[in-house]
């Protein structure tokens, strides 16, 4: 599994970090999200597609 | 479980929280036919940035698309825009369009959201406005240029976010509400005297306290908006206006149906509003066991999260709704975020940075119970206090089930 983040688009709002702490982060500074994990292990996938699913912007892409 | 898979589901109101919705059906399996009917023509886009970086110019179209094409097209879900509903036969889950279009499904979804109040007698005047979609936020940012004086009626969350974005765009800007302080309401004496200061360096004219009683304008259906009344008698010249003093569900069409409507499409715990009928989003108002009474949420989190939790009940497999409340607001390139709220009284207390530096973290308590996390400009820090609320909430759930 491959993931995008557009932190263009990010809002800061750590829903994903609350989904996914292993795969998630923010920036100290301004709160952006950051991938901690581009390329997370099979067994975290059910909790990344929850952090994609409740981002409110759409930043996290999720490439099979 | 199975046997939910292929059943017929039919959303009304294609926004964040329809398609959303829609989107957690087919990742959790289902098959079945799957229709999405919204009074807009336009396919679905997102609104917070329409008080934002749409308003300012920032962004465009194609930035404010909830989805790209293709991916709307992956749904394989039949999309009815441009019709609005109007009947709702709840034992026969039957839905009536405006067209004489029926649709009936085995689960029926309400996401029809909110439309915005208008002040009495506003829809005669050019240049007055509202703010709810797209085509209300083209019409706006048409008016919004540098030099003209826009006098913002309602200083809650959009009608601060209007007044900061015109600002950047160079215009003379008057916010006039009820409350002392913008966001007073929501953010508590602190944050809301922290955005007073930030409103006020920008160059805002802050009329706290005073009610609109009328707005003036040129006379004949049409003509141009020239002023606000205030309740004290005195006007405020305006070339634009906009009226942001909450908004009501939109729920009219639903009057008669049998449902129960109060404030919002009344729902249990799993927010189901009757057998096989769902309500989600800003027009929903469910039972939330975690803060023991009936709530109803408008912001954008809650949309795809109570979709998520929707649409797991409709495919058999639900359980109650419990999320931490959360909104956030992004003025002067400040973040502004709430975890639970600021109730009137609740006592505020720094925890983290400092008001003086532009970023902390307030934590509010009521009676030593902890009710709301405010942080400002320090995101992630704020986040990680949302823990502490959630926990607490978790535990002043009754018996689960
Ligand atoms: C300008 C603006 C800025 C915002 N900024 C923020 C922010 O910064 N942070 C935040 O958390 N939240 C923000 N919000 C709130 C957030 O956008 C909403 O909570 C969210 O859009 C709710 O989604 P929804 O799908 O429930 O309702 P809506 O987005 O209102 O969608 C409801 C849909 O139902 C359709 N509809 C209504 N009646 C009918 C009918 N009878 N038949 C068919 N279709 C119908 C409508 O056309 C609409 O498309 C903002 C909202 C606005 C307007
Ligand atoms: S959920 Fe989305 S908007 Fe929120 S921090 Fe993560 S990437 Fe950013």
């Amino acid at each position: 599994m491959k993931i995008t983040l557009d932190q263009d688009k990010c809002v800061a709002s750590g829903q994903c970090v609350t989904a996914a702490d292993s795969v998630f982060d923010q920036r100290d500074e301004d709160g952006i999200a950051v991938l901690l994990d581009a390329e997370p292990s099979p067994e975290r996938e059910a909790e990344v597609r929850q952090a994609a699913a409740v981002c409110p912007v759409l930043a996290i892409r999720i490439q099979s | 479980m199975t046997n939910h898979l292929g059943q017929d589901v039919l959303v009304v109101g294609a926004s964040a929280a329809g398609l959303s919705t829609a989107e957690a059906l087919r990742r959790g399996g289902h098959r079945g036919r799957l229709t999405l009917i919204d009074a807009e023509l336009h396919p679905p886009y997102d609104r917070p940035p329409l008080s934002k970086q749409f308003l300012s110019g920032a962004w465009n179209d194609a930035r404010i698309a909830l989805r790209p094409p293709e991916a709307l097209s992956e749904l394989d879900a039949d999309f009815v825009l441009g019709e609005r509903a109007t009947h709702l036969d709840v034992a026969q889950r039957r839905v009536k369009t405006n067209t004489g279009r029926v649709v009936s499904a085995d689960s029926v979804v309400i996401a029809t959201g909110v439309r915005p109040r208008r002040l009495a007698g506003q829809e005669a005047f050019t240049g007055a406005h509202v703010l709810r979609s797209v085509d209300d936020a083209r019409r706006l940012r048409a008016g919004l240029r540098p030099g003209r004086r826009l006098v913002v009626v309602g200083n809650g969350v959009l009608g601060s976010e209007v007044a900061a974005t015109a600002r950047g765009l160079g215009l003379s800007v008057s916010l006039v509400g009820s409350a002392e302080q913008p966001m007073g309401g929501q953010l508590g004496d602190l944050g809301a005297s922290e955005l007073a200061a930030v409103h006020r360096a920008a160059g805002v004219n802050l009329v706290g306290g005073h009610h609109v009683r009328s707005l003036i304008g040129e006379s004949g259906r049409g003509g141009r908006v020239t002023g606000v009344v205030l309740d004290s008698g005195e006007v405020l010249p305006a070339d634009e206006v906009i009226v942001a003093i909450g908004s009501e569900p939109a729920t009219d069409w639903l009057i008669g149906s049998g449902l129960e409507l109060d404030d919002g499409v009344l729902c249990d715990s799993r927010c189901r509003a009757a057998d096989g009928v769902w309500a989600v989003g800003d027009v929903a108002r469910w039972e939330h066991l975690g803060l023991g009474g009936t709530i109803r949420l408008e912001n954008r989190t809650n949309a795809t999260e109570q979709a998520i939790a929707v649409a797991r009940d409709v495919l058999g497999d639900g359980e109650p709704y419990l999320p931490v409340p959360f909104f956030w607001t992004d003025q002067y390139g400040v973040k502004i975020q709430m975890y639970g709220a600021i109730p009137p009284g609740a006592r505020t207390e720094v925890v983290d940075g400092d008001p003086a530096d532009g970023r902390f973290v307030a934590l509010a308590h009521d009676d030593d119970r902890l009710v709301g996390v405010l942080g400002w400009g320090i995101p992630k820090q704020t986040r990680v206090r949302r823990q502490e609320l959630a926990e607490q909430m978790a535990a002043s759930v009754p018996a689960l089930r």
